[in-house]
């Protein structure tokens, strides 16, 4: 029943009970924050608070703030949107595809993993949000009558396909992920001890008590939610590719994008999942659940989807060639070869060249490279979205109508304030949040835990 | 469960897999075991305790159908009916021609209904909801103990079952003759 191949590496590590599991997910929750975790808070709510400065000017004065012009009318807003929804893809990924394909790894990382992928919603929406210019008619998006009056959305429209997409995507993320969270406070709020602290958890646990047909349900929800979420997380981003490929820019208007983009959100995803785990599991000292095994499963997936990217990169130049469009031609070569041609091969070296040295073993069972190859993903794949959102539009139709595209400090102060809003909330989370989805992690100790899999082996060799 | 004074017996364990032999034991000399309250899913528990399949996946196929009916109306209402316009020279005559632009509402608001009204039943079935009291009775139950719940009477004495209970492998017994819900 409990039964794994003895090939199989140990998912947890040490001589682990069900109660040392309940132990070690707890305690970044019972005991104080490490200094690390005050020194790394501190500096995100500075860049978090730089950014809030940055959006509230923005709100008072306007998008005439930022770097964009008459040409340039969509830059680095939508290139951070695309890449911090990109990024939450993997958390989608890895607690839904993985759940589906019943991969055991996904247990230690899911919880966190999914984290990223609202928080990195959240970065996201911020940006169409602002970039609206009056934010207090953000509601124009919602399908009501406009202004009250007698017109409706456009539901022709990618961009609003994009508002059903991605709030749809959000709020059953949070959904998903809640669910799975209630066991886990159940736990923290039997074991609390200081009244406000068992009050909260009280609150978040919803009462759960693990009956047996309350199980059951669970069960059945989280595979079904599990089966939504799968294809909904690949329309998320073929939606947002649908915003560029659905317009009539060179550069914008291809097929392939819906593919490319959820490869390539799949692959920075991942590394943001590096990224943070590396950073968690020495913080918090996981390292007994979140394995080098882990760590290297997620690199393949990084150097898998970094491959699918470089092969859509070359078909797109190749089909451009093959196109016969001398202006589709001409944004292409201009990529490679013009004034943006840093921010290309930036792409190229980060995105297709680098995750090529995850087929050494050495090198993905490494902490310190992954750790370093993470972070350089993340730039290649910031750089891709800059790439084909302002390359594509800073050589317009008419050549007196070219220009580039130099961000203010407000774009730069944004973008930074998203990141450290992102850190804010995530070592939040961190600290007061069951960082490991125990109560799954422990249906799987008795077949993939190490002392019993060294028990079974002991056993076998008896028998025969 | 809706018994008001009944005698129940507890039985705790310390280990997943006694606990389900034990339920099989117990079942098997023809005592109803009320409930189950375990730290984690245990896979073959409910068919060992006689639970009936859960239905929870039709009815989030049905809010599927409702979350696709309502972005059906959605569009026909708003785009067709009330105010066609004609954008980028894409058919708004009939909905029929116009259906290809709205694949993509009509896939995110059944996945909406689906995903939001299944854990909104989820929630409602099992009775959890913000600051409700927690259901297990021994809070030892969410960490590494199991607690099995056996309904006395019959033609056997609290002493016989708290024997048999004792020889499954529990690690604690005890009569409990108040009521809980």
């Amino acid at each position: 029943m409990h039964y794994e191949a003895p090939i199989r590496q140990p998912l947890i590590e040490g001589d682990k009970s069900y109660h040392d599991i309940t132990v070690d997910v707890v305690r970044p929750v019972e005991s104080s924050a490490p200094k690390s975790w005050w020194l790394v808070f501190s500096l995100a709510l500075l860049a978090f608070l730089w950014g809030v400065g940055c959006i509230l000017y923005t709100i008072g004065v306007g998008i005439g703030t930022w770097g964009l012009n008459k040409t340039v009318g969509w830059a680095w807003d939508i290139t951070n949107f695309v890449w911090w929804v990109g990024i939450g893809h993997a958390g989608t990924l890895i607690s839904a595809v993985l759940l589906l394909f019943r991969q055991k790894w996904r247990m230690s990382i899911n919880r966190s993993a999914e984290a990223m992928t609202i928080f990195s919603v959240i970065q996201a929406a911020l940006f169409p949000g602002i970039h609206m210019g009056r934010i207090w008619l953000a509601y124009f998006v919602l399908p009501i009558p406009n202004q009250f009056g007698s017109l409706w959305v456009n539901f022709n429209s990618p961009l609003l396909w994009d508002v059903f997409a991605i709030s749809t995507y959000f709020s059953v993320s949070v959904v998903f992920w809640y669910v799975g969270l209630i066991p886990d406070f159940a736990m923290i709020r039997d074991r609390a001890v200081k009244p406000i602290q068992k009050h909260i958890y009280k609150i978040l646990s919803f009462g759960w008590g693990g009956k047996a047909k309350h199980w059951q349900r669970f069960e059945e929800v989280s595979l079904v939610l599990a089966g939504l979420a799968t294809p909904l997380v690949l329309s998320v981003h073929t939606i947002v590719s649908m915003d560029f490929a659905t317009s009539v820019i060179p550069g914008w208007h291809t097929t392939i994008f819906p593919p490319y983009f959820v490869a390539g959100a799949i692959f920075s995803g991942f590394a943001m999942v590096q990224t943070l785990l590396i950073i968690v599991r020495k913080m918090f000292k996981m390292e007994e659940y979140i394995t080098i095994q882990h760590i290297e499963m997620m690199n393949i997936v990084i150097m898998l989807t970094g491959s699918i990217v470089g092969i859509a990169y070359i078909t797109e130049l190749f089909i451009a060639w093959y196109s016969g469009v001398e202006y589709e031609q001409y944004a292409f070569l201009n990529r490679a070869t013009g004034p943006y041609w840093w921010a290309y091969w930036s792409m190229m070296t980060c995105n297709v060249f680098s995750p090529q040295f995850m087929w050494f073993k050495k090198l993905r069972t490494s902490l310190m490279f992954t750790f370093f190859i993470s972070i350089i993903v993340n730039i290649g794949m910031w750089f891709e979205r800059f790439v084909i959102i302002v390359t594509s539009l800073h050589r317009d139709y008419l050549p007196s109508s070219w220009s580039m595209f130099s961000p203010t400090f407000v774009d730069i102060g944004i973008f930074i304030g998203t990141i450290g809003f992102f850190f804010v909330l995530f070592l939040l989370y961190a600290r007061t949040f069951p960082v490991i989805a125990q109560a799954e992690l422990k249906t799987i100790l008795k077949s993939s835990g190490d002392n019993y899999k060294k028990l079974q082996e002991k056993q076998e060799h008896v028998e025969h | 469960m809706s018994s008001t004074n009944q005698t129940i017996i507890n039985a705790l364990y310390d280990d997943d897999d006694v606990l389900l032999s034990g339920v099989k034991e117990v079942r098997g000399k023809g005592l109803e075991i009320q409930e189950v309250y375990s730290p984690f899913p245990i896979h073959g528990l409910d068919k060992a305790m006689g639970l009936k399949e859960t239905r929870i996946a039709i009815a989030a196929f049905l809010y599927g159908v409702l979350g696709l009916t309502t972005a059906i109306s959605m569009t026909y209402g708003m785009m067709i009916v009330d105010w066609p316009m004609n954008i980028g020279g894409k058919p708004s005559f009939s909905w029929g021609e116009n259906m290809p632009a709205f694949v993509p509402i009509m896939f995110e608001l059944t996945v909406f209904f689906a995903a939001h009204l299944m854990v909104w039943t989820f929630f409602f079935r099992n009775k959890i909801y913000p600051g409700a009291k927690a259901q297990n009775p021994d809070p030892r139950t969410t960490d590494d103990k199991f607690l099995m719940e056996v309904v006395a009477g019959g033609d056997h004495s609290n002493e016989d079952i708290m024997a048999l209970l004792k020889e499954t492998g529990a690690i604690e017994v005890s009569v409990n003759s108040a009521e809980h819900a």
